[in-house]
């Protein structure tokens, strides 16, 4: 129990690709501003996979959809912070640079592919469109590369189906189609929205290992956005876990799991009903989480939390250091990690 | 457990953000309705107040045009043709020097009459058919719908003076009497639509979950029919219903210049209307004052159909 | 890591509160506007027998499709069943009318999975909670009804002076707590719970989950829960069913499930689900199925897991396996049923 193991999860030398840096954003609504990030900064390298943990509502896909720029503006509005791909902000950049960088070296796929491709086009078309747009390739080379494509993701007679419409795959084999759409301009990362969330978990289980086995091979950075503490577990270097806005724990995926850092993280562990364990009561989290648009003072967790004391309510808890590239803002994160 | 005091703020996928309302109101008050709530919710709106002002006025118009003007709508005078708006009359007079001011007070009932009936109807007609045909499905909802389709596919025009015809044919005078077939021949051409409007909120509501969970409370049809669908299927067609409403007066007008519909000595603002046409040119009041009154009312009734739907859905209070 | 905490509610002879026999849901699939032709039958449920007993949660697991969830609309009476026999109480649930129906329906509820759709928009929590009385009016004189749904919130856990609210101004699991107040509005004995955590974040699944077992214990209510999430099931049940392509392919206790399965499918269920503990990575041995489930319309002829299954033979084409004690005692349909442990 007591050795860390790193053997598949420290990747901090390698190229680092993308970094988010102290990004804060809001959302104007005629309800008032919802503080929507609130200073989240996290960094992938190659080969790296880092795991984004949180609730709806956290801001998870927020961060992700800031990065590729499709946050709605207005009523989003970036109020601060960095993006760095390869150390160029790529919210100074001009708008077609951006649009270069995002197109080339980040792609996205979301949760629900049956929305996310455009169903009066075949998934061949699809796959190629980015090919004939960017790389200038005629519409035949296009779905050659197109078929190659669904073959590396493993569909089946792909020849066949790369003439075949969305409504003609299932759910699986659309995360396929997407997966291969969102790699046809080999990106340098990936960012995964909830891949498997919509998914069967037999079918979850294999769009997984396709995942990993496709960034190990390209040595892609992966963003994986998830609530599920079980996926995280299984595919995960490193973490981030979100609460209201902002990172409260980050940590190698073996350090967390061995011993969470911040008060959140154990009580979400702990209130995860497990294919291990039968038993009457679940720890649960007491509450809701705070609205955005009415974050509490101090701590935002500390309504919900077991362990809040009279300086949770008043101070915010800065991210502290805790070695080991942990990081946890808690004030009492050095009694919660080294606890036997 | 949780604090169901504290509402919460969700982030969809889209990054859009659903903020609960947090009402600070007394809550140990009589249970209330969603009907009661609405009305509460209405009589704050300021559309729904500028809306009620104009079709109250419309309606005084209608019911008492008398107290608007003393002068007769069908009187004329060669003499006065086309005169321009002055003390004596405000309105100016039209081509044959009949009071327009006089003709847009008389004629507001019947221009009323046509619209509100005629839109009542129809959305009764179409949305009672809608409603059962997407409730029922199957068969009913199939043979509904073809019947529907029967009429839909009647051109208005052709269909309205086919049966028009037939009426003035079997001599009917009274003013009366064609305003109520006029609006017979309307409402039995145009609920296709309300019907159709209806129907797929229908089907839509039908597969919501709370229909499920009513009926395994053994919720029988009317019940799930009037507590469930209606209210939730309504806003289209309420939408539908007023901009209906001043198409109609729009449609009462062209079967009347057509010499189908309304005629002496009903005078609408249909009827005006059309006779104006040839005059736009020299004397634009002909047109100006019984179009303005059209629009102002139309537009009073979309105005309060928007008020009456936003009302409806707790969501946008 | 797996002490599992042996707390079986029911013990192994309970009374049967409802028993299912060879039921078959068929759904035909229809061309054609006016004049429909049938050109084949999606087969959702396709003979499935249990017995739920009375006191207990008898959980039902699988991937969509696989008919859970048609299994439970068709006990609840909202589709018609095709064939086959359910009884409560001793009495044929498919056979009742009028009265009885009625009666049934406050033996009988239900909660639905989506906590936004389940409830009516333009309804306050007090109508959709009282919505129960107004339909049975026998069971609450009016004048007490209003205590009746306050007393009714305040037990699944809401503060009762939320009553005039409507359901928007809730959060999906203070909603699910009120679709779970209108089902317990009649007292009944049984709650067939459809998916009712999967919408929800973890932290307030746990939540609505003790709510559940909570109720189980103060009204003495049966449970069964439908949902695709194996640690949830885990959690509640007693007993286990597992479905696939409309069948039952193995069923057992919540130990014999999940610490001794013996049918393939169940196997590669279990092991699918990731385990929450990253040093147990790349040890653990993990079985992958290979493609989708087929269509339940042309199910595979014989053993339906066969075309998905490391072990089919020939046998398994040919032959339906049946649904009957096998190793372990308890009941599984697979021709070479074995035990393999796949939980850590």
């Amino acid at each position: 129990m007591s050795t860390v193991d790193y053997s598949n999860g420290d990747h901090s030398n390698s190229e680092l690709l993308l970094e988010v840096d102290d990004l804060w954003l809001e959302f104007r609504t005629s309800d008032g501003v919802a503080k929507v990030l609130n200073g989240v900064s996290y960094n992938v390298h190659a080969g790296e996979t880092l795991a984004v943990l949180g609730e709806s509502g956290s801001g998870k896909s927020v961060t992700a959809q800031a990065i590729m720029g499709i946050v709605d503006m207005p009523p989003g509005v970036i109020t601060g912070g960095e993006i760095r791909y390869h150390g160029e902000d790529l919210l100074k950049l001009s708008d077609t640079r951006r649009r270069e960088i995002r197109a080339e070296g980040i792609s996205i796929i979301f949760q629900d592919a049956l929305s996310s491709l455009n169903p009066v086009y075949t998934v061949g078309f699809q796959i190629g469109e980015q090919l004939r747009l960017r790389r200038g390739m005629s519409r035949k080379e296009a779905q050659k590369r197109a078929i190659e494509l669904l073959d590396m993701v493993k569909i089946p007679n792909a020849k066949g189906r790369v003439k075949q419409y969305p409504h003609e795959f299932s759910g699986g084999m659309r995360q396929r189609a997407m997966i291969a759409m969102s790699l046809a301009l080999d990106p340098e990362v990936l960012i995964a929205d909830e891949p498997t969330t919509a998914l069967d978990v037999t079918v979850q289980a294999q769009i997984m290992d396709l995942l990993k086995e496709i960034q190990v091979e390209r040595q892609m950075g992966l963003i994986l956005i998830t609530h599920d503490l079980g996926v995280v577990a299984e595919v995960a270097d490193k973490i981030a876990v979100m609460y209201a806005g902002r990172i409260v724990e980050r940590a190698a995926a073996t350090e967390l799991y061995r011993m969470p850092g911040h008060p959140y993280t154990l009580a979400l562990m702990d209130s995860m009903p497990r294919l291990d364990q039968r038993g009457q009561t679940l720890n649960t989290i007491k509450g809701l989480p705070p609205s955005l648009l009415n974050i509490p003072p101090g701590c935002p967790f500390a309504p919900r939390c077991p362990r809040a004391q009279d300086i949770c309510t008043v101070e915010l808890p800065e991210s502290k250091d805790l070695g080991l590239g942990r990081t946890s803002a808690c004030h009492f994160a050095e009694e919660l990690v080294n606890r036997v | 457990m949780s604090d169901p005091t504290a509402a919460s703020t969700a982030v969809d996928s889209a990054g859009a953000y659903v903020t609960a309302a947090e009402h600070a109101e007394p809550t140990t008050g009589k249970s209330r309705s969603l009907w009661s709530d609405a009305w509460r919710n209405l009589r704050k709106r300021p559309t729904f107040i500028i809306s009620m002002v104009i079709i109250t006025f419309m309606i005084i118009l209608a019911v008492f045009p008398s107290m608007f003007t003393s002068a007769d709508p069908t009187h004329q005078d060669l003499q006065r043709q086309m005169l321009k708006p002055s003390a004596d009359a405000w309105f100016g007079y039209d081509f044959q020097g009949r009071d327009i001011m006089a003709g847009v007070a008389h004629g507001a009932k019947w221009s009323l009459l046509v619209g509100f009936f005629a839109s009542l109807l129809t959305v009764l007609i179409g949305g009672t058919v809608g409603v059962i045909g997407g409730y029922a499905g199957g068969w009913l909802d199939g043979i509904l719908s073809r019947i529907g389709d029967v009429f839909f596919g009647l051109p208005f025009v052709l269909g309205a003076i086919v049966i028009l015809s037939a009426f003035r044919a079997a001599g009917l005078k009274s003013a009366f009497g064609l305003v109520i077939v006029v609006v017979l021949v309307i409402s039995a051409l145009t609920w296709p639509v309300a019907m159709r409007i209806m129907r797929s909120a229908a089907i839509s509501a039908k597969q919501q979950d709370y229909v499920k969970a009513a009926r395994a409370l053994g919720a029988n049809s009317f019940r799930i029919i009037t507590k469930h669908m209606l209210p939730n299927c309504m806003a289209p067609v309420m939408v539908y219903a007023t901009i209906l409403f001043g198409a109609t007066i729009g449609v009462e007008a062209t079967l009347s210049f057509l010499g189908i519909g309304l005629r002496a000595p009903a005078i609408s603002w249909g009827v005006m209307i059309a006779e104006s046409r040839d005059y736009v040119q020299h004397a634009p009041h002909l047109l100006l004052f019984p179009a303005g009154f059209l629009v102002l009312t139309v537009l009073a009734f979309v105005m309060l159909g928007d008020a009456v739907r936003d009302a409806l859905d707790p969501k946008l209070r | 890591m797996s002490e599992a905490i042996q707390s079986d509610a029911t013990p192994g002879g309970g009374e049967s509160i409802i028993e299912v026999r060879d039921l078959v849901k068929h759904f035909p699939v229809q061309v054609g506007i006016l004049f429909k032709r049938t050109v084949g039958h999606v087969k959702a449920v396709d003979g499935v027998s249990f017995d739920l007993k009375r006191g207990e949660t008898l959980g039902v697991v699988g991937e969509s499709g696989c008919g859970k969830s048609t299994l439970a609309q068709v006990l609840m009476r909202l589709v018609p069943q095709t064939s086959g026999s359910a009884t409560f109480e001793g009495r044929d649930i498919f056979k009742m009318r009028g009265s009885e129906l009625r009666k049934l329906r406050r033996s009988i509820q239900i909660v639905l999975q989506d906590p936004y759709t389940s409830l009516n928009p333009r309804m306050t929590v007090g109508d959709i909670v009282g919505e129960p009385f107004e339909i049975h009016p026998e069971v609450a004189p009016k004048a007490s009804r209003r205590q009746k749904v306050q007393d009714l919130l305040d037990v699944v856990g809401l503060n009762p002076e939320h009553i005039n609210r409507y359901p928007h101004q809730f959060s999906g699991g203070q909603r699910q707590r009120i679709g779970i107040a209108r089902a317990l509005a009649l007292r009944p004995q049984v709650i067939i719970c459809d998916e009712p955590v999967s919408a929800l974040d973890v932290s307030i699944q746990a939540q609505v989950m003790n709510l559940l077992g909570d109720l189980q214990d103060e009204f003495g209510l049966s449970y069964m829960f439908i949902a695709h999430d194996l640690g949830v099931v885990r959690h509640l049940s007693d007993r286990v069913a597992v479905m696939y392509l409309g069948k039952v392919v193995e069923i057992g206790t919540e130990t014999e499930i999940y610490e001794h399965p013996t049918h393939p499918y169940t196997q590669a269920l279990l092991s699918a689900v990731p385990v929450p503990d990253p040093s147990l990575r790349g040890q653990r041995q993990v079985i992958r199925l290979e493609g989708d489930v087929p269509s339940p319309v042309d199910p595979p002829s014989g053993c339906r897991f066969r075309t998905r299954c490391w072990k089919a033979q020939d046998l398994c084409a040919e032959e339906q396996p049946e649904l009957i004690s096998r190793l372990g005692g308890h009941d599984s349909a697979c021709h070479f049923a074995e035990e393999r442990q796949v939980v850590p």
